[in-house]
């Protein structure tokens, strides 16, 4: 195949799903130019599974995808066909915001988005191979011979690196949802050196929505507030498609388990392994046999088409057993299945071999983010995307790189989680992961990494200009509350008696009121009205503030403690080998993850407390010796 | 450096007339004037640095007075560590620095290992170059002794019990997990608010029952209740006074103790003794016929330790066969007195009664046998288990600060989800009382919650 000079860019993105259209994105906004090489331009951004987006967690990662500047939270509120706050009977620590997505208008809005992104070009193109010249990449080769060049290429190809489709005992090479696979790609990355593991997931089947009889299901309807992911949304989409809530029946689990044998997770044909939170009908009949019904959400894949998206029935029986098992379930005994599921086996790299930054240790300028990585779910993979674009940028215009730490956001333990800890399994983000899970709130997304994408050039000036208000506001309002004092009035005294709490006796500090749980901010102000008038999202973070004060303070504390460890440095070039008494096992890791800080050192698995206590002496003798010599 | 603030006893275990506690870290003047109070009234952190202060410490949660002490305050880095220190100089003494060290790590100071004053002056780079490799020498060392101690200790009720409280913790937690982060399954129970205090205040009152009862804790806290039992005339009050005499009574004044209850405190080589009931012993001579069967054994039972005494010069009489029933199958040591006379008590059949290494032959009134009858006391005390007592007292020192930290924070769970606070707040301080919990047992393994998670619950779509 003779080949081509194609073009020469700051930054190439292989893959345009949602780690590479926020990767392109974040990239070319930050003026590296860039290229999108993708198998097929109409994928961009597609769904493969879920037409939704968010929940615990995952809805926290889109708040800040918005608030470093990247495109998935503003791409959702102008797609989306009902969305919902979950957790509000909880605290503010874990509300979380879920959308269900029209998934073919989502993908119409993200690559309008990146075809309007000065500095962006999108190019069909099948990759196959990677320059690399002295461990440094330096461009890549197409199927057809055409040479991109470029000082930095993110990967991000999610499951289509030897991707592998199972039904029943039918397997054979392809992507997802039948795209090509990248099987040459996948080749050429193994004899770069770069270790991968196989991986597995799957999808249920899709029904079309005239033969259901919503009569025997529940209605989930959306919320009737106003939603949004993105601080920079001001237009809402009101009107919204419920979803439907069923039940598998006994009928279900008997076909299941007479049809077991055919099923290729326990015929042994898939080897891949698949993720434990989201297993397939098959595993929960199996694992969890005294379970007798499991929910079945009936979710539209979006306004202009009848296919239904049936969670909960993810699968990989042989194509008959599908259509009974759809017909077991109340509401879709006539139901017409119109794609059916499948598994889906996949290469994807060992993420240990990254360092923070997404780029991997072994070759220089080249980063890899999303499925890839061993992670599932679009949040994820949108929010690795984002940060390998930016720190790419970063590479390219010689600035800083961008690392956020766990005590940050969502988005710093799971880039901390994968390449520390690597992952058995797709790996997904759980708000257990984090540690301070009340710092990192939807609500307060934007207080957190605002500034951060502003520094990077993520965010516009008149956006930035609205953030510093509102910043203030919330930090005099906290104050004013904190000075006056609430006589106890009759006006008062009926409040408290109103929301069951006991009278004030002498005054109290409008704070301390509001600290007590039954009393609400919103009651509060009608007696210490506010300096200005301000929004509600103002008077949640004045409130969640007071009111969790103790609560933040210890888990500030405790942030503190850990910055610590975080800022003490491990010299680059460090030989493990050289430093007797660290424990075998403990060396091993330590010289494949190669952490750049004690406290990343401190979480790799196999690594204990006294490990750490010789790496310390080692490293200040280290420096005491320069120091002295 | 930045290391989080550390104590330890810092002179050598057992006798002698005073004993230091030091604690090195950025909170050590802080932890200091949280427990010390001098007639200057003046916080140690507005004084000079390089100075010593009279005063008193006392329990800020009893608001009880400890002990009478002299403290030296240090600011970093013109000391041993670099660091912040302060030094107690307290009364020497068992029960009494002990007390001072739970006091210390109650109030937030972690329990130093071994050597780790060294590492940190090594650390912080005040000592030379040299001794590196000694001090990585240490703290390989110090591991290994450690995780032996650690596991000789595991084995015991306690970390059974601690055990059994983290599962119960766990699986409530698991709980609280799956209901946040898969809001709209139906499959997990809703952790309800009354289910959460009731589980708090389940594991609340289990650790409160720990400290009480853990024995070992107890002694330090109290010392070793001991009763000396044995007929009229056998030479009770000598021996009594002959311990005091000899190891200086500890006198306390502790707040609310009347002077009719109060027991001799002794400290028999290391050993904290509480000598209970002494008053009795002196008046009447005769505790079984005093106060009757029942009661006498009342008091035996709730003893530690019981010292039984016989006359050498007389046959066993039905009365001590009674006794010697009485105390069966308790810690005891047998007092053979008055070798001085003609021995006419049958020896073999004492031997066989209490086990000839619990037999002690003893003339009080020549003074002969009183150090043989300390040693067996305190071998009795520091029996095989652990390596020394040093680290015994140590790791029981740790256990009850770090049972008292767990106590304290599932109250505040407890506490905070009667006030409504949502449960995701409250999860906080019960994840907190599970970690501190698997630290006394050396299991903080965090991934525990989320296998938990997923091998309990049917989750996902």
């Amino acid at each position: 195949m003779p080949q081509f000079e194609a073009g020469t860019f700051d930054c190439i993105v292989i893959g345009a799903g949602h780690a590479g259209a926020e990767a392109a994105y974040a990239a070319a906004k930050m003026g590296a130019s860039t290229v999108v090489l993708t198998m097929n331009l109409d994928m961009i951004a597609f769904m493969p599974c879920n037409p939704s987006l968010g929940g615990p967690a995952k809805g926290i990662v889109v708040r800040e995808i918005d608030a470093l500047g990247g495109v998935m939270a503003k791409v959702i509120d102008k797609t989306h066909i009902q969305m919902r706050m979950l957790n509000t009977g909880k605290g503010p620590a874990v509300r979380a915001l879920r959308a269900q997505a029209d998934k073919v208008l989502y993908q119409q809005e993200m690559k309008r988005i990146l075809e309007e992104q000065p500095n962006l070009t999108l190019r069909q193109a099948v990759v196959e191979r990677l320059i690399v010249e002295d461990g440094e990449v330096k461009g890549v080769v197409t199927q057809i011979g055409a040479i991109f060049r470029a000082k930095t290429v993110i990967i991000t190809t999610g499951t289509f690196l030897r991707g592998e489709v199972i039904i029943g005992d039918l397997k054979y090479s392809s992507g997802p949802n039948n795209q090509m696979p990248s099987i040459k790609l996948a080749d050429h990355l193994k004899e770069l050196g770069l270790q991968t593991v196989r991986f597995k997931t799957g999808t249920p089947p899709r029904i079309n929505s005239n033969t259901i009889d919503y009569s025997k299901t529940e209605i989930q309807p959306g919320d009737d507030v106003p939603r949004s992911f993105s601080y920079e949304t001001t237009e809402f989409i009101m009107d919204q498609l419920p979803c439907w809530l069923t039940y598998t029946t006994p009928e279900t689990h008997e076909i299941i388990n007479e049809n077991l044998h055919l099923s290729p997770m326990y015929s042994g044909m898939i080897k891949g392994k698949g993720p434990s939170y989201c297993p397939s009908i098959e595993d929960k009949i199996v694992r969890f046999a005294d379970k007798s019904r499991h929910q079945i959400f009936l979710e539209p894949e979006g306004r202009n088409t009848r296919e239904v998206y049936v969670q909960g029935l993810s699968t990989s029986l042989p194509e008959h057993v599908q259509h009974r098992l759809i017909a077991s379930v109340p509401g879709l005994e006539k139901a017409e299945m119109m794609r059916a599921g499948y598994a889906i086996e996949y290469d994807s790299v060992i993420a240990t071999q990254l360092w923070p930054t997404l780029e991997t240790k072994k070759i220089k300028n080249l980063y890899t983010a999303g499925q890839i990585n061993g992670t599932s779910g679009y949040e994820e993979a949108a929010a690795q995307g984002l940060m390998a674009g930016i720190n790419a940028a970063c590479n390219v215009l010689g600035k800083d790189e961008v690392v956020l730490d766990r005590s940050e956001a969502y988005i710093g333990v799971l880039v901390d989680d994968l390449v520390t800890k690597g992952t058995s399994e797709p790996y997904r983000l759980l708000t257990s992961r984090a540690e301070y899970r009340l710092l990192l709130r939807h609500d307060n997304a934007d207080m957190r990494l605002t500034e951060i994408g502003y520094q990077n050039g993520m965010i516009s000036e008149e956006r930035y200009e609205s953030f510093v208000a509102k910043k203030a506001q919330i930090d005099a309002e906290i104050e004013h509350l904190r000075k006056v004092s609430v006589k106890p009035t009759e006006e008062i005294q009926a409040i408290i008696a109103e929301a069951g709490g006991t009278a004030l006796r002498e005054p109290m500090k409008a704070a301390d009121l509001l600290k007590r749980p039954e009393m609400k901010y919103s009651e509060l102000c009608t007696v210490v009205p506010p300096l200005e008038e301000i929004t509600d999202e103002v008077a949640e973070q004045v409130e969640i503030f007071i009111k969790y004060e103790g609560y933040i303070e210890k888990a500030m504390q405790q942030v503190e403690r850990m910055k610590k460890m975080e800022n003490k440095r491990i010299p680059e070039n460090i030989d493990y080998d050289a430093i007797s008494g660290i424990a075998k096992e403990a060396k091993a890791n330590l010289k494949a993850v190669q952490p750049l800080s004690i406290a990343q050192a401190s979480r790799i698995s196999g690594v204990n407390p006294s490990d750490i206590a010789i790496l310390l002496v080692y490293i200040e003798q280290g420096k005491i010796a320069k120091v002295s010599g | 450096m930045h290391f989080d603030t550390i104590a330890a006893i810092s002179t050598p275990m057992g006798e002698g007339a005073i004993a230091i506690v030091r604690i090195s870290g950025e909170y050590a003047w802080e932890i200091a004037d949280r427990i010390f109070q001098s007639p200057a009234a003046k916080p140690l952190c507005e004084q000079p640095s390089h100075t010593i202060h009279y005063g008193h410490l006392h329990d800020p949660a009893t608001a009880e007075v400890v002990e009478e002490v002299m403290v030296s305050i240090m600011k970093g880095p013109k000391t041993f560590t670099r660091e912040d220190i302060v030094e107690i100089n307290c009364h020497g003494g068992i029960t009494s620095v002990n007390r001072v060290l739970e006091l210390v790590l109650t109030e937030g100071a972690r329990l130093a290992e071994p050597g780790e004053f060294t590492k940190r002056a090594f650390l912080n780079g005040r000592i030379d170059l040299s001794q590196a490799e000694a001090v990585m020498d240490l703290i390989r060392a110090k591991t290994d002794k450690a995780m032996s101690v650690a596991l000789n200790q595991m084995e015991g009720k306690l970390s059974h019990l601690i055990g059994d409280l983290r599962t119960a913790l766990l699986e409530t937690l698991a709980q609280v997990e799956v209901n946040i982060d898969y809001p709209e399954y139906d499959d997990v129970e809703e952790v309800t608010i009354p289910l959460m205090v009731e589980k708090g205040e389940w594991v609340r009152d289990e650790i409160d029952q720990l400290l009480r009862t853990s024995s070992q804790g107890k002694i330090l806290r109290e010392g070793l209740s001991t009763v000396i039992v044995g007929r009229p005339n056998v030479g009770k009050s000598s021996l009594l006074n002959s311990l005091v005499q000899e190891n200086k009574a500890i006198v306390t004044d502790i707040a609310g103790t009347t002077r009719d209850i109060i027991e001799e405190y002794v400290n028999v080589r290391g050993v904290p003794l509480r000598l209970v009931d002494t008053a009795g012993i002196r008046e009447t001579e005769d505790i079984v016929e005093r106060i009757g069967v029942e009661r006498s054994r009342q008091v035996l039972k709730e003893a530690d330790l019981i010292l039984l005494m016989v006359n050498s010069s007389e046959p066993l009489t039905d009365e001590d066969e009674r006794l010697f029933e009485a105390v069966a199958g308790m810690d005891m040591l047998v007092i053979v007195n008055k070798t001085d006379l003609p021995a006419k008590i049958d020896l073999e059949h004492v031997y066989e009664m209490a086990g000839k290494d619990r037999v002690i032959t003893t003339s009080i009134l020549q003074e002969q046998g009183i150090a043989e009858l300390e040693e067996a006391i305190a071998s009795l005390f520091f029996e095989g288990s652990l390596e020394s007592g040093d680290l015994s007292y140590v790791s029981n020192a740790r256990h009850i600060a770090l049972l008292k930290q767990a106590r304290h924070t599932i109250e505040d769970a407890v506490q905070a989800a009667k006030a409504g606070v949502p449960i995701d707040m409250i999860q906080i301080d019960v994840t907190r009382t599970w970690e501190i919990l698997g630290e006394i047992i050396g299991d903080t393994v965090q991934d525990s919650l989320l296998n938990e998670l997923f091998s309990k619950f049917c989750l996902g779509k």
